[in-house]
């Protein structure tokens, strides 16, 4: 199966990751190869079949709501990019 | 020292022939002066390392030592480790120092393990070679003497090179599609994946979520028990953690194997498989006939399936947790953005590598409108059927055996340009994720002077059973033992 170059380019955009137009020409060779690759799924009888999310089909632990954790907020913001007076700096957003 | 097993090491230590902080000062030069070849660690925690070698010796002076106490090992570089920088081999997180650690770290830590480094793997653990990490490829230390450079193998390609070359005698690793069982096989070493739950992922850099699973490299079997004593266990902070008693995995290392009925699939012993590599594994399952065990074939209809469903399911998963990676609470953020659309897409192109990016878009394309019943559920169905052929083995063997890699090392650079070829390197690893199951690769002998593995294969939880397989197997042949030249 093949995949075009108008795919994509809106499946980068969804992705956020900025393509240029050689990138978009390889990855229209590798994605297409993959899709060939995954397209054997097409031929498995999967009528009665439920989906598998969990290999031991256990389900999501719920904990009591309770305050557990602290505050680390500093330690955390001191890995980030940038940061002012406790909030992420990012650029502007709404002009 | 360097050739000794954890078990021996840890007797050294009892012995008090050796301090703790010698044994890891004769450590530390040896991977300073070794490594520079193979390129299996990304940040060595010389430091670090002398003063938690000094803590548990006090530890072991004030009666406290377990069998780890003072040990040293390596983190395969995926484990977030408080204040020492964690890249998962990405530029993204080139600068990211963690400010916690993931629970495999604070376990090996409160057992008075000492970590000596953090060890190389492909980006994000994607990949089948140790090729796609930002910090270089990880060079197998078998073959090199020929003047050869092969891969080790991947993702935990820079733990299993460690191991193979004496630098640590056990690292941790981790396994999504085959990154623990691959490079163990190429570089001649022992690894286990433990059942989906059984190791906290806790701190462990997210791939794809529903697959990952953390685990053992060493060169014996019984090393992999004493890792395993340190990792398994419920952990309140993975929600997908099971609450399940633990075993100690050494005390059934000794039972005999007779009776133990081993099935071999007829799927896994294909043309895909060179002859050179069948005639090794028959030679060690013949092994197994020696201590008692029976042998029939069993078949895995499905199994054929099992790489199209994984590269459904593992980029789509790998879509989603990647896209935290958007440059805003840590690590990459690129110069200059001139607004926010701006600063999350070339953030995110100039922080992942090819492989990465591929698989994201692979991923957010097969989970998109109009295409996620066609990809990402019919996926889930046929992970369904492959985990009902496990189910329909184990009703009639304790374990499965089969090559861990259709061949062995290959030469740098030789798949690098095919992505869907290299994914084939994981075609006997993968289906055992996708069911959850635990399995092991052993060295099992060597083609043209390269390492062979031997996956066995168990039932959820049987962790005991097949690290009393693989330890029976090694006390009858000595392929873990050869040293690379």
């Amino acid at each position: 199966m093949s995949i075009s170059r108008e795919d994509i380019e809106k499946v980068a955009v969804l992705a956020r990751i900025k393509v240029d137009d050689e990138q978009v020409s390889a990855l229209e060779k590798d994605l297409g190869n993959i899709l060939d690759l995954v397209d054997q799924l097409s031929a498995a009888d999967t009528d009665s079949v439920e989906p598998m999310a969990h290999p031991l089909d256990a389900v999501q632990r719920l904990r009591p709501d309770e305050v557990t954790e602290t505050n680390q907020r500093e330690a955390f913001q001191a890995i980030a990019p940038a940061t002012e007076d406790g909030l992420y700096l990012v650029p502007k957003v709404i002009e | 020292m360097h050739n000794k097993s954890v078990a021996e090491l840890s007797r050294e230590l009892e012995s008090g022939k050796i301090s703790s902080v010698e044994l890891t000062q004769q450590f530390l030069d040896r991977l300073k002066q070794e490594d520079g070849k193979y390129n299996s660690f990304i940040t060595i925690t010389e430091e670090r390392a002398l003063a938690d070698a000094k803590t548990a010796d006090e530890m072991r002076a004030a009666g406290k030592a377990t069998a780890w106490t003072g040990v040293p090992f390596a983190h395969k570089d995926i484990f977030c480790t408080n204040g020492v920088r964690t890249t998962c081999g990405s530029k993204m997180l080139e600068n990211f120092v963690p400010p916690y650690d993931a629970t495999v770290t604070e376990r090996f830590r409160q057992a008075g393990a000492v970590c000596l480094g953090k060890t190389n793997m492909d980006e994000f653990a994607m990949g089948s070679s140790n090729e796609s990490s930002h910090f270089g490829a990880v060079t197998n230390p078998w073959g090199l003497a020929s003047g050869e450079k092969r891969v080790p193998g991947g993702s935990s390609g820079g733990s299993a090179a460690a191991v193979a070359a004496r630098l640590v005698p056990a690292a941790t690793a981790t396994d999504t599609g085959g990154s623990i069982r691959q490079p163990a096989a190429l570089c001649g070493v022992t690894g286990l994946k433990p059942t989906y739950g059984r190791v906290s992922r806790y701190g462990m850099i997210a791939f794809a979520s529903s697959l990952d699973q953390g685990g053992t490299m060493a060169r014996t079997a019984e090393d992999n028990a004493l890792m395993l004593n340190v990792m398994a266990g419920f952990d309140p902070k993975d929600s997908t953690s099971i609450d399940r008693e633990v075993p100690d995995y050494t005390a059934t290392l000794n039972e005999p194997l007779k009776g133990l009925k081993i099935g071999l699939p007829k799927e896994y012993f294909t043309d895909q498989l060179s002859p050179a590599m069948e005639e090794q594994v028959r030679n060690a399952v013949k092994e197994y006939e020696k201590l008692g065990a029976t042998v029939k074939e069993v078949s895995l209809p499905n199994a054929k399936l099992a790489i199209a469903a994984y590269y459904v399911i593992a980029p789509a998963e790998a879509s989603a947790n990647l896209s935290r990676f958007d440059g805003v609470r840590y690590g990459y953020r690129c110069e200059d953005p001139k607004d926010l659309m701006d600063m999350y897409t070339r953030t995110r192109a100039e922080g992942f590598g090819t492989e990465v990016k591929r698989r994201i878009l692979v991923g957010t394309y097969a989970l998109s409108h109009g295409y996620y019943d066609a990809y990402y559920l019919k996926a889930q169905k046929v992970r369904r059927l492959i985990q009902q052929d496990f189910a329909n083995a184990f009703k009639e063997v304790d374990v499965l055996m089969s090559p861990t890699s259709p061949s062995p090392a290959f030469i740098q650079g030789e798949k690098t340009n095919d992505p869907v070829t290299m994914y084939l390197e994981d075609i006997f690893t993968i289906a055992i994720n996708l069911a959850g199951l635990p399995a092991m690769s052993v060295p099992a002998g060597f083609v043209d002077g390269l390492p062979v593995g031997l996956q066995i294969i168990g039932d959820y939880f049987a962790e005991a059973r097949l690290l009393n397989a693989a330890h029976q197997f090694q006390q009858v042949t000595d392929w873990h033992q050869r040293e690379p030249k």
